[in-house]
């Protein structure tokens, strides 16, 4: 698979930087920005998973935050019947709490990939303005949802007391463990997101997104290729709200604002679309900006909003396309 | 292998097709020609499935497809060649024909092995490619052909998808006189093998090409007959060239 | 339930509508003539409550604040379009999406700084503080009668522009063909000003008429703004009608859903159940209201174009 050479280095030093970040934030005496960075990663995968339909797919989704949201909400009640000794429900099985993660880490992602599936059916059977609209109010409808369940916390949210059981020797306590934890799941995903746009399926769905009339006429059936892409950008987007659930410590509607959705959306046009590295680097971008930004001013949306108006309106290619060099399409 | 039945298509009060009836045999090169506004791009669009009639049948190859849309016409050998370039232009020309390969070649679920690679795509897009004579341009992306290249990148597609039947909408359009005289030399040699309703206005392709050649005029079938006896039609005559008489 | 709570409540439900209508009308035609994704439609609505509880104890009187505020927020909505969106008029929906958040969070932010986070406060004018009997025994609210009233006169006067005057022919041309206004020589970009400036002015009216009601605050504007898309989906990207019908349509579910099933609910499970997943499932009405109608016609009810 040739990768042009420049792209290869940059993922190279990347990588090489976030294997070492632990240690240099360590020895500069700034250990928090481990469990910042580890911040970086979980929403990385958040955005790397909206790439996948926002970018290669060109379906503006406005409510990925949604999938986030419902994987954290899995860990989150899971852990709490845990807390609470009761089982979840008893009809049609017992369903007991757990925080063991190789239960609910996958278990977030398979229900973030059921909700997509739900959402995206109906959703894509309308394009345009009303494919956005639509998945903003499906968003929105979770995100009220989660507000009413008055039973784990309403708007006030769920607080977590343990964080996700991973095995008996990697203690997700320690910021630097975690933090390896989340680059592991991420470099994965990447892989298999490498794998999966370049596959015969990639094809069908990046050709939906260019010339969708042309798919048709060559007899593709363009609907069940983005309905899968929705669907797998759903689960690895629930994956990710159950590390963000590890991260905080805590479970609340807030995952699944519009505001979020929104963000996402920014990490990945921010970062390139359609690069599946770019989003980390938006995701890094972003979040770096955020902190910067509020050290500032109390006020820092007052600069974010026109500074991503600016970003939009004319730098287009994103951060990947300036530091990696413009991509191969068919590649 | 196509037949179209009192076809009648309306946009409010315009009537874009009159009840038009046609036939098209197996192996031949049907031409359909008109001056411009006649219908023909309406009637191009009806046969492919991207309008619903408002009247009248298609049938393909003996089976009623007139609600049939369009990617199933095209699963079922009805191929299409757009008028406007309608290609992947970030795509490399090989990309391109794969991807028309692929969607013949079974469901597209296979997400692990990339497609770039994936001899079985590839070869019969090479294949392809040489045909239409674009072989040694394979890697070039869509964007960066000339547009007479683009036109047989289109051909090109419409031949990976083993079609039994082509639908070409002026592929000659905006060529030039070297590039026209290859694409009728391509199109020659798909005549035989390949069911072909042709739009053209390049009147001398037309006539070296055709075997059965159909007129439209205000969206209904004027004159419909071989080459010589359109030739010498005087309807035909006086719908194109505003004359009594030649 | 009684006879009576569900007048009351259907009118709450008309209310919700007509509030809906004002939202939706400017946003489905900025939507189906220009083909612009706006989200900062919402921001207008904050504008129009905020402008209008500044004014109103400086004017001392409400409904004068109302027609000062309502044409300072068409300048401003006016302003944003001509600096901020014109450039995105013919961008993927993407960028118009992109850009226009970045504007909600500017506004919410500028609000914020102007006026501080916490609520202010907006009084009824006194006129309209007490209860009318419209129907015998059912005491209702004159302010939230003066906004269905006012809304109804609105889409009254909606009507008579769209379908009786010159620029509401090009406005529903522009609806249905964009490419073909320009190409008959209309002067496009005037069209589209006004169109914005008038969705604006209904908004910040809305805003205005809400305040009283809800509490003006920051952020105000987005939960409107979603429940508004709702309306503009069901009812047809473009048609004004459809956003009537669309807005009268979720405004009485919305409402009678959330008076209604708790109740029925109750009768089945033990009250504070009842009430908690009421309230869930009377939020979710409207959406599945939404999908339904997808299903049935996935444009809308009465979509604009051809």
């Amino acid at each position: 698979m040739r990768e042009s050479r420049r792209e290869t280095l940059v993922i190279l030093v990347g990588l090489a930087f976030l294997l070492a970040l632990p240690f240099l934030a360590e020895a500069a005496g700034k250990g928090f920005y481990v469990t910042l960075f580890s911040r970086i990663l979980i929403f990385a995968l958040a955005a790397v998973s909206l790439d996948l339909i926002l970018g290669y797919g060109g379906m503006v989704s406005f409510g990925h935050a949604a999938f986030v949201g419902v994987g954290a909400y899995v860990v989150g009640i899971l852990s709490w019947h845990v807390f609470d000794g009761s089982p979840m429900m008893t009809w049609p099985f017992p369903v007991e709490g757990t925080e063991n993660a190789f239960v609910v880490w996958p278990l977030a992602a398979l229900m973030g990939g059921l909700f997509a599936l739900v959402i995206g059916a109906i959703s894509l059977r309308t394009t345009g303005i009303s494919f956005i609209m639509i998945t903003l109010a499906f968003a929105q409808m979770l995100f009220y949802l989660a507000i009413g369940l008055r039973k784990y916390g309403g708007e006030d949210g769920i607080a977590l007391y343990n964080k996700s059981q991973l095995a008996p020797a990697v203690d997700l306590f320690d910021r630097t463990t975690f933090y390896y934890v989340c680059l592991a799941i991420l470099a994965a995903f990447l892989v298999l997101c490498r794998r999966l746009v370049r596959s015969r399926f990639g094809m069908a769905v990046r050709g939906s997104r260019i010339n969708e009339r042309r798919m048709k006429a060559l007899g593709f059936s363009p609907y069940r290729y983005k309905l899968t892409a929705f669907v797998i950008s759903g689960a690895g987007a629930g994956l990710s709200g159950a590390l963000l659930a590890n991260a905080a410590e805590f479970v609340g509607p807030a995952y699944m604002s519009w505001q979020r959705s929104g963000e996402l959306i920014v990490m990945v046009v921010l970062g390139g679309m359609g690069t599946l590295f770019g989003p980390v680097a938006g995701a890094a971008a972003f979040v770096l900006l955020e902190e910067w930004l509020s050290d500032l001013t109390e006020h820092w949306q007052v600069i974010l909003g026109p500074v991503l108006l600016f970003v939009v309106v004319f730098a287009r290619r994103g951060i990947w396309g300036w530091i990696a060099g413009p991509a191969r399409e068919d590649r | 292998m196509l037949e179209t039945r009192d076809l009648y298509k309306h946009f409010g009060g315009l009537v874009a097709t009159d009840r038009v009836s046609l036939s098209i045999r197996q192996g031949e090169l049907h031409a359909v020609i008109g001056p411009n506004g006649a219908g023909k791009t309406t009637l191009i669009a009806q046969l492919a499935g991207e309008l619903r009639p408002d009247g009248g049948a298609i049938l393909f190859d003996g089976r009623d497809v007139t609600r049939m849309p369009v990617q199933r016409r095209a699963a079922a050998g009805l191929a299409r060649s757009f008028q406007i370039t309608s290609v992947f232009p970030s795509f490399s020309a090989l990309a391109n024909v794969a991807l028309a390969v692929q969607a013949h070649a079974g469901h597209s679920f296979r997400f692990w092995k990339p497609a770039a690679r994936d001899g079985a795509l590839t070869g019969p897009a090479r294949e392809a490619l040489e045909l239409v004579g674009l072989g040694p341009r394979a890697d070039v992306p869509a964007e960066l052909l000339s547009h007479g290249e683009q036109r047989q990148l289109e051909i090109a597609m419409a031949l990976a998808t083993r079609p039994r039947m082509l639908l070409l909408d002026e592929p000659m359009a905006g060529m030039g006189p070297a590039e026209g005289a290859s694409m009728v030399d391509l199109l020659g040699k798909l005549k035989r093998r390949y069911t072909i309703l042709l739009i053209e206005h390049d009147m001398d392709a037309v006539f070296a090409l055709a075997d059965w050649i159909t007129v439209l005029v205000h969206g209904a079938v004027i004159a419909t007959g071989s080459p010589d006896e359109i030739r010498s039609d005087r309807e035909v005559r006086r719908a194109y060239l505003g004359e009594e008489t030649a | 339930m009684n006879l009576l709570l569900l007048v009351e409540q259907g009118l709450n439900g008309l209310q919700l509508g007509v509030m809906l209508f004002l939202m939706a009308a400017g946003l489905t035609l900025v939507f189906g003539i220009m083909d612009m994704i706006n989200l900062a439609h919402g921001s207008l609505y904050m504008v129009g409550a905020y402008l209008t509880a500044t004014l109103a104890p400086l004017l001392d009187s409400f409904a004068l604040a109302v027609l000062v505020a309502l044409p300072l927020a068409a300048l401003v909505g006016m302003a944003v379009e001509v600096v901020a969106l014109r450039t995105l008029y013919r961008r993927e929906h993407l960028d118009q999406v992109l850009a226009t958040f970045g504007l909600i969070l500017f506004f919410n932010e500028l609000v914020r700084i102007v006026w501080g986070p916490q609520p202010i406060f907006l009084k009824p004018p006194p006129w309209l503080a007490g209860t009318v009997e419209i129907i015998p025994g059912v005491p209702y609210p004159a302010f939230r009668l003066a906004i269905i009233a006012v809304g109804l006169a609105v889409a009254v006067f909606l009507y008579l522009l769209i379908t009786r005057t010159r620029t509401g022919m090009l406005i529903r041309a522009g609806a249905s063909n964009r490419e073909m206004l320009g190409a008959l020589g209309v002067d496009v970009k005037r069209l589209y000003t006004l169109v914005f400036g008038l969705g604006a002015a209904l908004a910040a009216l809305a805003g205005a008429m809400a305040g009283p009601i809800l509490a003006v605050q920051v952020g105000m504007g987005e939960s409107v703004l979603i429940l508004t898309f709702v309306v503009i989906v069901i009812g047809g990207l473009g048609s004004v009608r459809g956003a009537f019908v669309g807005a009268l349509l979720v405004g009485m579910v919305d409402t009678l859903a959330r008076a209604l099933l708790p109740t029925v609910l109750r009768t089945m499970m033990p009250p504070s159940q009842a009430d908690g997943l009421g309230a869930s499932l009377a939020s979710m009405t409207i959406y599945i209201l939404m999908a339904a109608v997808l299903a049935w016609k996935p444009r809308g009810l009465f979509p604009a174009h051809a």
